[in-house]
């Protein structure tokens, strides 16, 4: 099955490049749920973009005591939290850090893992062997407690939340990449190319990875989710981004002592991270559906 | 197909010495040593030193790799460095906590997630199939910690109904499997909707109904079986995220679990008792997931068949 989409696919590359991604488009825009997602995603993104102009930087850090644990009101629309800061300021604020964990950690993690797995589909035999072999007995670890122990060796910290989850990503993607080389590199139009005398990179870079692609998009809009909720459970666990920094996962940790008195304090952090996974993952289900219409119906 | 249980048996020891060689190595990084730890920061450096030396702290890793695996073969998996308690002992003590946790929320997770996920391709686009598939990204996207508070804030301190923490009964781990399910919901209905609407799909299941076969027959006993194939996988990799994920549930539930135990062991940096508690857990995850792939061959005639012909 797959082999047909991917030579169906390469041919269209061939012949006219603009309309492949206009006709991706064109399937993603008929479906509602990705269109959701598509906008919820960028009302995250404008306000990472826009973090400065919705509210200053220094009302999330300074602590102001006379207005502690107020609800919400006209003044403070989420309320303020236990050090009189306003919740919607570190909110705005830290999306900024939940998203440069998630995004980061997926991308380093993609181009390492991808590298890995790209030369193990490709050249197969020995090195494959190894690298599969090796990926298997870390994705042994459950990620998250990967994650936690790495943490906890190399210290509290968002650079080191960073380098944890981004090692952690990193066999995951060896495989995805690794099972799409393969279903391209059997493919006569790349016995085509190498008949033709082109060197392996030109191969790789020219007609494996255009061809490949899809599903490693997909994983990646899927795992961009996933990483920022895993980064707010880090937190949460009072192990990622120390206070003051404002970060959704610690600002739970903070809220879950005053969960009584302040509900709000916990409900609207929470809400932002869900808002912001669920935006990625209906836009990831909506890509997979454009990339490979076989799949739906 | 005792070949191939065998084999895979085999495959699991490998296995288990890099998970523990990667557990050890990562908490190796540690900046703690138990000299440290047991005497305090105020001590002589050359006290420290000389408990260092004669806990082994001080010897090559290899060495201590080599000696926590045939420790932990024995059943041994060293000391606290805070309370000098037997990590083996305090793990014994809490795995009850852990397992009732994630078991209990495995039956409700498999449960609502497979069903839902049949009844919604069953009835593909009806508002049972809408609401599930909402439900299933809704659970997916938000964090379990935190529908575990919301979960709290409602039958706990709104309603009264259910106690927030502690591990005394039955009553006490209601809203802890409610919590840790979540995410196995969600990614089961998925996977079971989307296995089930390619299956009912398939030419034998229009055969099935051209032989005039109940609508309800073809739904049990052709589609199902061969529609829970690629579930049970993804049944046995979102149990192993879900046991990781126990440390957050464990957090929110103060439950007394192994999960606990290693976000209280890095807070005191005692690495003795991360070491095990993360090794048991990854071992515990390494040896589920074997039984996925043996339960895999026994659901699938054809890896039988396999490996039969040998």
């Amino acid at each position: 099955m797959n082999k047909t989409t991917g030579s169906a696919n390469g041919v269209k590359v061939v012949r006219k490049k603009k309309s492949r991604f206009r006709e991706i488009w064109g399937r993603f825009k008929k479906n509602k749920s990705a269109i959701v997602g598509l906008v919820l995603f960028s009302i995250v993104l404008l306000m990472v973009i826009f973090a400065d102009v919705l509210a200053p930087y220094s009302a999330t850090i300074e602590p102001n005591i006379p207005v502690r644990l107020q609800g919400p009101s006209a003044e403070h629309i989420m309320g303020t939290d236990s050090f009189g800061r306003d919740i919607f300021a570190r909110l705005v604020h830290g999306s900024r850090n939940s998203l440069l964990v998630g995004i980061g950690a997926v991308f380093i993690g993609m181009v390492i893992g991808g590298t890995l797995g790209a030369v193990s589909g490709y050249y197969g035999g020995k090195i494959d062997n190894i690298i599969v072999r090796i990926t298997d007995m870390i994705m042994c670890i459950p990620m998250m407690l990967l994650v936690l122990t790495l943490v906890a060796a190399l210290g509290s910290s968002l650079m080191n939340v960073l380098l944890a989850m981004m090692i952690s990503n990193i066999p995951g993607y060896t495989r995805v990449v690794r099972s799409a080389v393969l279903t391209v590199v059997d493919q006569d139009y790349i016995e085509a190319a190498h008949s033709c005398g082109t060197p392996n990179r030109w191969v790789i870079f020219k007609h494996i990875i255009p061809n490949a692609i899809g599903p490693i998009i997909v994983q990646t809009t899927m795992s961009i989710g996933s990483m920022i909720l895993n980064a707010a459970a880090i937190s949460f666990l009072g192990m990622g981004i120390q206070p003051p920094t404002p970060e959704w996962g610690a600002m739970l940790n903070e809220a879950r002592n005053f969960m009584i008195q302040c509900p709000y304090m916990v409900f609207f952090p929470g809400a932002a991270i869900g808002i912001t996974a669920l935006g990625l993952n209906l836009m990831g289900d909506g890509l997979r559906d454009a990339l490979d219409p076989k799949l739906k119906d | 197909m005792s070949r191939y249980i065998i084999k895979r048996l085999l495959f699991i020891i490998p296995t288990l010495l890099l998970v523990a060689f990667i557990v050890l190595f990562i908490m190796d990084l540690t900046p703690s040593d138990p000299g440290t730890l047991i005497l305090g920061d105020n001590a002589q450096p050359e006290a420290i030193e000389a408990l260092n030396e004669e806990l082994g702290y001080n010897d090559p890793f290899v060495v201590r790799y080599v000696r926590f695996i045939w420790n932990a073969v024995r059943g041994d998996l060293g000391e606290s460095w805070q309370t000098g308690r037997s990590v083996t002992s305090t793990i014994a003590q809490r795995l009850p906590v852990t397992a009732t946790l994630a078991l209990g929320s495995l039956v409700f997770g498999s449960v609502i997630g497979i069903l839902l996920g049949i009844l919604s391709a069953v009835k593909q686009y009806s508002i049972l199939d809408f609401f599930s598939t909402t439900l299933a990204m809704a659970l997916g996207a938000f964090p379990s910690f935190w529908i575990g508070m919301m979960l709290i804030l409602i039958f706990s301190l709104g309603l009264g109904w259910l106690p927030s923490f502690g591990a005394g009964g039955i009553k006490n781990f209601i809203l802890p499997w409610a919590t840790a399910g979540c995410f196995m919901i969600s990614s089961l209905l998925r996977m079971t909707r989307t296995s089930m609407l390619e299956t009912i799909r398939m030419d034998y299941i229009r055969t099935a109904r051209a032989k005039g076969q109940t609508e309800r027959k073809i739904i049990t006993g052709h589609a199902l079986r061969n529609a829970l194939l690629p579930v049970v996988t993804v049944l046995g990799v979102s149990f192993g995220t879900m046991l990781a994920g126990t440390v957050t549930v464990e957090t929110v539930f103060s439950l007394p679990g192994v999960g606990l135990m290693i976000i209280e062991g890095i807070r005191m940096k005692d690495v003795p008792v991360v070491t095990g508690a993360t090794v048991v857990l990854a071992a515990m995850f390494t040896v589920l997931m074997l039984f996925v792939d043996i339960l895999y061959a026994f659901i699938d005639p054809r890896i039988k068949a396999r490996y039969a012909k040998k």
